[in-house]
């Protein structure tokens, strides 16, 4: 069963052929098998989940089911769920549990799905290899030794080994795509605003956008047909219609313009990934499709701007981690000073640190205009380029990386050569663009991702766009040796 | 050398919503520590705020009564501080585009004469919770009902050039919050409360000397206390040879005293930044229109209309006014019983009196303006008499009805009947020869004693003037 879709595992569950306590069983016993390999998982809820399907399948019985009961998922632990551990992959949270659950989790309770599990992440989603967890590095399971990428390595590792029929992820600067890229999975960032952010921990607010790694472009949209629409809770979620993102799928594309941004295929871009994307863009030209060079102007700018404004906002948000109410507090301290100094200090990993140090000194006085509103500046230049570019053409597309997945402990001590990995994704969620990764191939034997990217709300075509080349090409349904 | 003093204030007002500024927990004060506090308030990781909508009207019916331009759109931003009652480690605030701009109000001086003072901005802004150091055995309590309370901070320009001023300024908008009902202004809760910026320079020169602020004073008499301890301080320091240190002081209401809490070297950096979270606040002309529409007359405006529609003095027009309740309460009585000189002086006399004796609000009076009018009419009427009335006053005070039912009741109506006074005027004709003789003689003085001896004779319910006029027929006057 491990190997269907969730469409398929849907079918699979309506047609009686199988049940969700079978399906969900199989998906525990697999992660109980596989995932001391991975470490893709914080928390397995094997009670809880097991609790769940037995729900599911009367729902199904009775005839009272959605596309996703039943169907087994792990959710990314930046969610707030109600009664079970959420750390963010930190040691600040590693005893917090939250008394609510996030609107997405709630969502998905309300369908009928079923939660395995919570992922392992970068801590509070900072970093781009999951080196930063507090629960150690997860691995890449087409090849142990690399990142799965991060933030939301878990996620695309447990996608990719079968480990959870689906999971959610957060992406604030490529945390969905950039993983989903190096494990060889479809990745979906929706538009800024689609999905509300309640309940999900805020690394950068103006920036993260709940997601969905799965399989495939269909389980994709099953998935975000749960998760998106307005939310009263979250006064950055928009109130706009919510289409059923499974109705386009199978539109003919035939005339599809598709740019293709020079500077994203220009210096540092690896060769055996271009000519994987290339090999992509052709089944795109026989698909029908017409290629259009453009060109995004202010890309270089992007990394600067976005590790101006994502550090500032991580300073602020992480305030609240102060050992007073919830999370880490050091051993007997001596005075308030000292709990604050002491249990941040000892709460927070390096790279959390780092970023808070950057943010707070962005922020201060004498230098907020010359890094953070320079920095909005740019961001508006970022977006305006994406603006002319989709006046010319419907979707853009790119590798999602510039190389497939590095060695764990490569990249670890170079911050720069680390946050330059993220170089082709941090644009989109600048612009609050929706923005897609999906397997197009390999190079060196590990996956390579094609980015796509579209307008506003224009989920239902990328999703389009993604699902008719997987109908042509079979790189989703590949599964790494070993965990079959 | 003459100093002159320079005062701005701050005034935080609490806005009466039911509800927390992003969250939906109650705002009503007393309650249990910490169970009004949300997973929004508690600042729990994940949470998000959602701004209440009705402070946005309060805001801009501020800003509407003191002639202020109204933000289109204004924007929250974070101010960044650590602090354990502050529970996210900010406080959403406004900074550099407030929802009000500039307005401003006018007071009345003790010599009667009026001034300008200038409003530079009011703003949005969430309270913190409340930190408690008795009680925890060494450790701080933290109580968080209170964080997330909605506060309009209203700055003013430094135009007050005395303590007096500055009260004078506070009292005002105190009034003013509470007439267009934006604020309970219970100053003991803390729901209104000031910091003032203190200066002096010597008189005559332009710049402003260097200031100090004094926090979270919560008084009008502290106010006046706190600014006059600190211009004799600041006065001393420069007249000694000294210099004023920008800084900020805590008034100590017991050792009547300000000392230092943080000097500018200390001041922290806040990291001011827009807050992702929230959207820039959009008020649209048709919602200022609706506002502008449901604001009650002001009180300038209505002490206004009262000096013209009442022929009130302009001092008693402004007491009547100084509150909404005060003001309607007059107009009910008025519309009732009439003669507003007399409903005024039965309204600032025995109203107030018995009020402040029993501190009570006037809205809390037992005596209804319905009641008290129509006890009045009973004196336009000559049913008692103003001396009568005073009994009939405490008597409805008192619980025993309306002014009717004690007057029959305690048979107080007065003797209209003439012969009834005559007859006793008779009496006490045929008893005081003399007083009649010197009476007669010019001796105008005595009409008073006779009257008095009948008032005395009917227990006060003569009339009085009926009374002098028989006198005068019956001695050929």
């Amino acid at each position: 069963m491990y190997q269907k879709s969730i469409a398929d595992q849907a079918k699979g569950l309506r047609a009686k052929e199988f049940s969700s306590e079978e399906l969900t069983r199989e998906y525990l016993d697999r992660i109980k098998r596989f995932d001391p390999q991975l470490n893709s998982y914080i928390t397995v809820v094997a009670d809880f989940a097991m609790a769940q399907a037995r729900i599911a399948d009367e729902r199904i019985a009775k005839g009272d089911a959605g596309p996703m009961t039943g169907i087994p998922l792990a959710q990314k632990d930046i969610f707030c769920t109600n009664g079970v551990r959420t750390s963010c992959g930190s040691k600040m949270l590693d005893n917090f549990i939250a008394p609510y659950d996030a609107t997405v989790v709630e969502r998905f309770n309300q369908a009928g799905a079923v939660m395995l599990g919570k992922t392992n992440m970068d801590e509070f989603a900072m970093g781009s290899s999951n080196e930063t967890s507090f629960y150690g590095p997860v691995k890449n399971p087409w090849d142990t030794k690399t990142v799965p990428g991060g933030s939301s390595g878990g996620s695309a590792a447990s996608v990719a080994a079968r480990l959870a029929a689906g999971a959610t992820g957060t992406d604030t600067g490529g945390s969905i795509r950039q993983p989903a890229a190096l494990c060889g999975i479809t990745g979906i960032k929706p538009t800024y605003g689609r999905v509300s952010r309640y309940g999900m921990i805020a690394f950068a607010s103006s920036l993260d956008q709940a997601g969905i790694m799965t399989q495939t472009a269909e389980d994709s949209a099953m998935m975000l047909n749960v998760m998106a629409g307005f939310d009263e809770r979250d006064s950055t979620s928009l109130d706009k219609p919510v289409p059923d993102y499974t109705a386009n799928l199978n539109n003919d594309f035939k005339g599809l313009k598709i740019g293709l941004p020079k500077e994203y295929f220009a210096e540092g871009l690896d060769s055996g990934v271009a000519s994987v994307v290339e090999a992509a863009i052709n089944e795109y030209k026989k698909l029908g499709a017409e290629i259009v060079d453009i060109s995004l102007p202010n890309s270089s700018l992007s990394v600067p701007a976005y590790y101006v404004v994502a550090p500032a906002e991580c300073s602020s948000n992480l305030s609240r981690f102060d050992g007073v109410r919830f999370g880490y507090r050091c051993e007997d301290p001596k005075d308030l000073e000292d709990l604050y100094t002491r249990s941040r200090g000892e709460g927070f990993g390096p790279e959390v640190k780092r970023r808070i140090m950057v943010g707070a000194y962005a922020l201060s006085a004498g230098y907020y205009d010359a890094y953070y509103l320079k920095a909005q500046k740019i961001r508006r230049l970022i977006s305006d380029d994406f603006k002319q570019a989709l006046n010319q053409v419907d979707v853009i597309m790119a590798p999602t990386t510039p190389t497939v997945a590095f060695n764990i402990g490569e990249k670890v001590d170079d911050p720069i050569t680390m946050y330059l990995s993220d170089i082709n994704t941090i644009a989109v969620n600048l612009a609050g663009l929706p923005g897609m990764s999906i397997p197009a191939g390999f190079s060196q034997n590990l996956p390579v991702g094609l980015q796509i990217i579209g307008n506003y709300f224009d989920e239902s075509r990328l999703l389009n766009v993604a699902h008719q080349y997987q109908q042509v090409t079979d790189w989703h349904t590949q599964i790494p040796k070993g965990f079959e | 050398m003459q100093w002159e003093t320079v005062i701005g204030l701050e005034i935080h007002t609490q806005l009466a919503t039911r509800s927390k500024i992003f969250s939906g927990a109650a705002t009503a004060y007393g309650a249990e520590p910490n169970t009004q506090a949300c997973a929004v308030d508690l600042g729990l990781p994940g949470v998000l705020p959602v701004l209440n909508r009705e402070v946005v009207t309060m805001a801009a019916r501020l800003g509407l009564a003191i002639g202020a331009k109204i933000a289109p759109i204004s924007i929250f931003a974070r101010k960044n501080y650590f602090y354990p009652d502050l529970p996210k480690g900010y406080q959403i605030s406004q900074l550099d585009l407030p929802i009000v701009g500039k307005g401003e109000l006018e007071i009345e001086l003790e010599d009667g004469t009026t001034k300008i003072i200038g409003v530079t901005r009011a703003h949005l802004e969430e309270d913190a919770g409340k930190s408690l150091h008795e009680d925890f055995h060494g450790l701080t309590g933290i109580d968080l009902n209170r964080a997330g309370t909605p506060l309009l901070e209203i700055v003013s320009e430094p135009d007050m050039r005395s303590a007096k001023e500055a009260v004078a300024y506070m009292r005002k908008m105190h009034s003013l919050v509470r007439y267009i009902e934006i604020s309970d202004g219970n100053m003991q809760e803390g729901s209104f409360r000031c910091d003032a910026n203190v200066s002096v320079r010597p008189m005559g020169q332009k710049e402003l000397g260097t200031r100090t602020e004094l926090k979270n004073i919560n008084s009008f008499r502290f106010v006046e206390r706190a600014i006059n301890f600190e211009v004799g301080r600041q006065i001393d320091v420069l007249e000694s040879g000294g210099r004023i240190t920008q800084e900020t002081r805590l008034y100590d209401a017991d050792k009547d005293e300000t000392r230092p809490m943080r000097s500018k070297e200390e001041a922290m950096d806040y990291r001011y930044f827009p807050d992702p979270d929230l959207l820039p606040v959009e008020v649209s002309e048709s919602l200022l229109n609706e506002v502008r529409a449901s604001l009650p007359e002001l009180p300038d405006a209505r002490r206004n209309r009262f000096i013209e529609q009442y022929s009130l003095s302009r001092e008693d027009a402004s007491l009547l006014t100084s509150s909404r309740e005060m003001a309607d309460y007059f107009e009910s009585v008025t519309q009732v019983s009439g003669d507003a000189k007399l409903v005024t002086n039965w309204v600032m006399g025995s109203l107030s009196g018995a009020l402040n004796r029993e501190g009570k609000e006037i809205s809390a009076s037992p005596v209804s303006a319905d009641m008290l009018g129509g006890m009045l009419k009973r004196i336009s009427d000559n049913t008692i008499s103003g001396k009568i009335a005073k009994e009939v006053f405490e008597a409805m005070w008192q619980g025993e009805g309306d002014a009717d039912a004690i007057i029959d009741k305690k048979g107080l109506k007065q003797i209209t009947d003439t012969g009834a006074i005559e007859a006793v005027l008779d009496e006490i004709i045929a008893n005081n020869p003399k007083q009649v003789e010197d009476l007669k003689g010019g001796k105008d003085k005595l009409m008073g004693f006779f009257v008095g001896q009948v008032m005395k004779q009917t227990g006060g319910k003569a009339n009085p003037g009926q009374v002098n006029q028989l006198l005068k027929k019956k001695l050929g006057l």
